[in-house]
Order: structure tokens, then sequence, then C-alpha cells
């Protein structure tokens, strides 16, 4: 019996090939549609959720004010308002279970005969636990390596392929600004950061190393950044608290007078980030989806002309004994084909879609089997609801009433 | 013989019309027995199509009882009456009301479908049947390739196909030339000398000739009801 209802049904189909075609095309872009959308709107909040797990957790940033940031008086008369003592008084607080204070800027960097550019990062060995970073070959340095400014360094992967292509850097020598600085560890892969900028490319030094011989502040003991990592993510506020009076009072603002400084919170940052992807993705989702439902109407409307169409038929098949169940599975059955082979063929383009996004401009794409699992089942769902209505306009026919039709 | 195939009692039908109810039919009473070859002759608007739609179980009527087989036609539900058409009925239509995507044998076999016959089967009983009305050789053409007589013994192939207990064909040479009607119609007699009921509407005499039994309607009630002339049914 199904087998001969789906005989009828390709043969239905196929007296109106381009329509048929055309019917399913609709369910096709519906579907091709949410699969690419979702594929990119998952790809993109992978993405992010890959960033924010290579930051570090419950971290904040204190940075300092100065003069030349303007907007921000400075305290004890010019330079960055954070200082190395502000670090350790932080470090004392409780609810702070890590403090690095870091100074940082670009600085050529030389090997042999070659030359890069990269981030010099100047600070303490609690910076790389506060941001959970590894060290993949070689070792850190340690307080005392800061204690006596000792000239060693670890460099970021993407420092360490452009100075040494594939030779093991550690254990070579760089130069920065004319030192020479012992290289002791390669760090391991971070990728980029929120703001699209590459983590790996860096250096990280001691950090009185780095205030003696790379930047030569004028400031000794100042620092543009400290980072501050809580004990938990319920501690933060407080935290935060206790930091932001500490800091006023050692820079002795008076009330009434701005702080010297900015407190950003990273996990704050990173969480609104990713919830801007996941609003993102519902949107695209949500866009693609009325693609669908359009889709679903296009049947809805074939089957209306089919049902009308097709009424001597209808009339034909109850004159020798079809009862109204048969027919109406004869029309929701040929909705539902159109609408799964119009599903499959969207999913098929959908993928590929998503497939070409991805190689043309390497955004991040994720195809679940999830979301191909939603496509599906929406796509059968849309063939039912949309194909019953006509369907049961057919089964309703008065058998006399439809061999009389025209 | 206990009861007949065919019972109507006060049968009546009345159409909804723009000038209110139409009477198309008043309490028609007729008797048909098993075996019998009854022509239902009338002119133009008599009320020979609605009454066959009725015993079809097309229709329904809106006054007076049929029986089919002793079973009261009323009182059945839409299913039962869709198995009735399948199983008890098979209707010739003047247009032959052929589906024209499928082949011959798919159109013959297309109430065994609603049966629930299986493939092999509906493609041996579409075959014999096709056979018996001498178009074997046509199984697999479409209806738009074949004549006029040919479509029509293909409907009656598919009338017979369910082994029914009664033919009803209104008009069934309506659409044929005179050669051809006498096809049919030997076709017909042939089948009532295997023993099978048949009911048909004709306007022509010599057609009527060939059925053992005459029934002439007028307005929508039963006029006469005679047998057919010895003398007459050997010229068929
Ligand atoms: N669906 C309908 N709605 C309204 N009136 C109808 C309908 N069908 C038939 N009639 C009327 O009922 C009467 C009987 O019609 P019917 O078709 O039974 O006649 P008939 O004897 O078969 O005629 P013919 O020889 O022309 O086929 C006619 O007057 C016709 O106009
Ligand atoms: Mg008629």
């Amino acid at each position: 019996m199904l087998k001969a209802m789906l005989g009828e049904a390709w043969r239905a189909m196929g007296a109106n090939r381009l329509r048929t075609a055309l019917t399913m095309l609709g369910m096709v872009i519906g579907v091709g549609a949410v699969v690419m959308m979702m594929a990119i709107g998952q790809g993109a909040q992978y993405a992010v959720a890959q960033t924010i797990s290579t930051m570090g957790s419950n971290l904040y940033m204190l940075i300092s004010g100065s003069t030349n940031a303007g907007g921000l008086r400075s305290g004890g008369g010019g330079g960055p308002s954070l200082k190395v003592a502000d670090a350790e008084a932080i470090a004392e607080l409780a609810g702070v279970s890590r403090v690095a204070p870091l100074h940082y800027g670009r600085q050529q960097l030389v090997h042999g005969a070659n030359n890069w550019n990269a981030t010099v990062v100047g600070t303490t060995p609690a910076y790389f636990d506060a941001r959970s970073w590894s060290v993949s070959s070689g070792y850190p340095f340690s307080d005392s390596d800061v204690r006596s400014a000792t000239r060693v360094a670890l460099i970021g992967q993407t420092t360490a392929d452009n100075l040494f292509g594939s030779d093991d850097p550690v254990g070579k020598t760089i130069r920065i600004q004319q030192s020479p600085f012992l290289v002791i560890g390669v760090l391991g892969k971070k990728g980029q950061n929120l703001d699209g900028r590459d983590q790996d490319d860096t250096v990280v030094i001691p950090l009185s190393t780095a205030q003696r011989k790379v930047f030569g502040t004028p400031f000794q003991g100042s620092v543009r950044l400290v980072m501050v990592q809580a004990a938990s993510a319920e501690e933060m506020p407080a935290v935060e608290r206790r930091m932001i009076d500490l800091l006023r009072q050692r820079h002795r603002l008076r009330d009434g007078q701005d702080n010297d400084f900015y407190v950003r919170n990273l996990t704050a940052a990173a969480d609104s980030a990713a919830e801007t992807t996941r609003v993102m993705s519902l949107l695209l989702g949500a866009i693609a989806s009325v693609s669908l439902l359009v889709g679903g109407i296009g049947i809805m409307n074939i089957m209306l002309v089919s049902v009308t169409e097709r009424t001597r038929e209808i009339g034909i098949r109850m004159a020798v004994g079809a009862r109204q169940r048969d027919i109406l599975s004869q029309f929701l059955l040929e909705a539902l084909i159109i609408s799964v082979a119009g599903c499959l063929i969207g999913l098929l383009l959908g993928v590929a879609g998503a497939l070409l996004v991805n190689a043309i401009t390497d955004m991040v794409i994720v195809i679940s089997g999830g979301s191909v699992l939603v496509a599906f089942g929406v796509a059968a769902g849309i063939g039912i609801f949309f194909g019953f209505y006509p369907a049961r306009r057919a089964a309703a026919l008065d058998p006399i009433d439809a061999l009389r039709h025209q | 013989m206990s009861s007949p195939l065919i019972r109507t009692l006060g049968l009546g039908k009345s159409y909804d019309t723009a000038a209110g109810p139409f009477p198309a039919l008043m309490g028609v009473d007729l008797d048909i027995d098993a075996g019998e070859f009854v022509a239902i002759m009338g002119q133009s608007g008599s009320g020979k199509s609605t009454f066959m739609n009725l015993l079809g179980c097309l229709d329904t009527p809106s006054s007076g009882d049929y029986f089919l087989v002793g079973r009261n036609v009323g009182h059945l539900g839409q299913d039962e009456l869709a198995s009735l058409r399948n199983r008890s009925i098979g209707f010739v239509f003047q247009g032959f009301n052929l589906l024209q995507r499928m082949t011959l044998a798919d159109n013959v076999a297309l109430p065994l479908v609603y049966a629930g016959v299986d493939r092999e089967q509906r493609r041996q009983r579409a075959q014999q049947e096709l056979a018996r009305v001498g178009l074997a050789a046509y199984a697999e053409s479409l209806p738009s390739r074949i004549s006029g007589g040919q479509q029509q013994r293909v409907a009656i192939a598919r009338a017979l196909v369910n082994a029914p207990q009664l033919i009803l064909a209104d008009e069934p040479t309506g659409n044929l030339d005179s050669h051809t009607s006498e096809e049919i119609m030997r076709l017909f007699a042939a089948l009532n000398g295997q023993g099978m009921t048949i009911v048909l509407v004709t306007h022509e005499a010599d057609i009527a000739a060939c059925a053992r039994r005459q029934v002439r309607f007028l307005d929508g009630r039963i006029v006469s009801d005679v047998a057919t002339p010895a003398e007459v049914l050997d010229e068929c």
C-alpha cells in the first residue's frame, strides 16, 4: 500500500515537474538558509568561547591613568599612576589569588640576521598563572629572576616562528634595545584575543629587567597595567570594591575626586561578547526561519492548486473505493515528499554554503548533528502542517460532487 | 430466493438549487435480483443518473431506503460506503473516467490498491481482466493512446477487477459510435451470461433490447417495468 502510494506521489509530482521543482526550491532555500546561518552563528559562538578560554578566569585589569592618556589626573607628579607597590598591596587583599603588574610596548627584536617587531611584556611569574598560560618548551622565569633583573625571555609562538623559523629558540639569544636576552622558554599557543589581536606575537621578560633595560622609564616602580585574579567568580564584586578603596587610599584621593586608574572587568567583557554572539546567532536563525515558513506556505499553495486540479481524479478514486483517509494520506505524502526532499537538498546546499564561507573568509563554522536534526524535523513538520489543510479538503470532498467537477 | 440483490423503498432525492429544493427522484420502489440484466430508460432529466448514483453509493438519498444485499445502505458510514463501492459495486461511466497518467494495467488495478491487495496479485488480476475484455496487449499503454471503445472496455475491466456483485453503467455507450456500442453491449451480455448482475442506463431502444428487463423513468418516477420480448432479445 505504501509503495503504491509512493509510486502514485512520484507520478503526480512527475506530471508537473517544473511546479514540483519550484515548490521544492522554496524548501531548499529555507532549509539551506537555516543550516548555513546556524553553522555561522554557532561557529561565531564557538570562536568566542575559544578565545575566552585562553584569557584566564575571574580577571580584572587595572589600567594606569597617566598624563599622556589625558582626562585623568595622575598622582605623584606625572607618569603612570599605578606602582609595583600598589600591586603588592592588592595581593594582600582578601579574595585576591594572583596579582601581576605589567609594563609593555612594541619593540624591535633581533636574532642573527632576523628582525621582528613584537609586544614586549615585562611582568612577574604570577602573570603566567593568572592567564593560565603554559610553557610549551623550556621553563618560565622565577621571582628571583625578577629580583635580580636577569635578561631572560619567554617568547610566543608567532614570535618564535618569525625569528627562529623551524629552529628551537630555547637556549638562543635575542636582542632587545641592544641588550641580549637568553630565551629560556616558548609559550603555548593562544590565538586571537577578543579584540582580534594575536596573543602569540609577544615576548615576556621580568618586570625589573624591562624597566631598566627596555623601556627605560624615568618612573621606576610605575607600571601601565596590573592584572588581578580573584579567587572565585562570586568574590569578584567584593574584590573590585576592596581594590578601589585600597588604591584611592594609597593614592590619597579625596572624596569627590576621580579615580586616577581604570578598572576593567575582563570576565564581564568576555561574557558580554559571548552574549552578543549568542543573540546574533539567534537572530540569524530567526531570519532564516522566515524563509522556511515562506517555503511551507508555498507548499500549501501548490497543494491547494493540486487538489482543485485533481478533483475529478479524487472523485474517480472515491468511486472505486478510496476512503477519506486514503485520499488524505495520498496528498499528505506528496507534501511530505516535497518538503523532505527539499530539506535534503537544502541541507547539502546549506553545508556547502557554510564550507564556502569558511573557505573564503576563514570564519569559524560549526555544523552540529543537532542543527541538522532540527532542520529535518522542522521540514517534516512543515510538510505535515502545511500539507494537512489541502489534504483534508481533498478527503472531505463528496464523491459525486468530485466526479461532476468540470 | 431470500432477499433481492437490490431493493429500493420509496427512494427520493431532491437537489438544492437556487430556486429551492428540486425533486429529481420521487418514491422509487424497485427490486433487482442477482443475475438480472436491467436497462433503465427515459427521457433526459427523468432522474436516471440520479437513481444510478444512489444505487452506486456515490450519493445519498433524501428520503426512502436502499437495501443492498439486505443491508440498509442509509445506515452506513463513509468508510463502509467506500468499502461497498470497492468490493460490491463496479461503476461504469459515460465518460470512461480513467486516470490519464496511469497505464491501463494500473487503472484496472486501482480498486485493488484500496482493497489492500499486494502488488503481484494486483498485476496478475489486472492482466486477467484486461484479457477478459480483449486488451491484454495494451497493459502498459496510457489511456490517451487507445480509442474510446477500448477505453470503455478498460473501464469495464476496472469495474470487474474486485469481483463485485453488481455492475452499474450510466450510458456506457453514450460517447461511442453504433458499431463500438454493439461491441460493448455484447461484452455486457457475455458478462451477464456468466452470472453478473448488470444495470445500465441508455437512451437507445436497440441497446436496451440487449437487456432482459426494461425500466422506464419519467419525471423522477418509474412508469413502466417490462421483460424484453424473447424475439427482440435474440436480435442482440
Ligand atoms: N447536482 C444537481 N443539482 C441540481 N439539479 C440537478 C443535479 N443533478 C441533476 N439535477 C436535476 O435533476 C433532474 C434529473 O437529473 P438526472 O441527471 O438524474 O437526469 P437523467 O435522467 O440522467 O438525464 P440525462 O438523460 O440527460 O442524463 C434534472 O432535471 C436535473 O436538472
Ligand atoms: Mg444522466
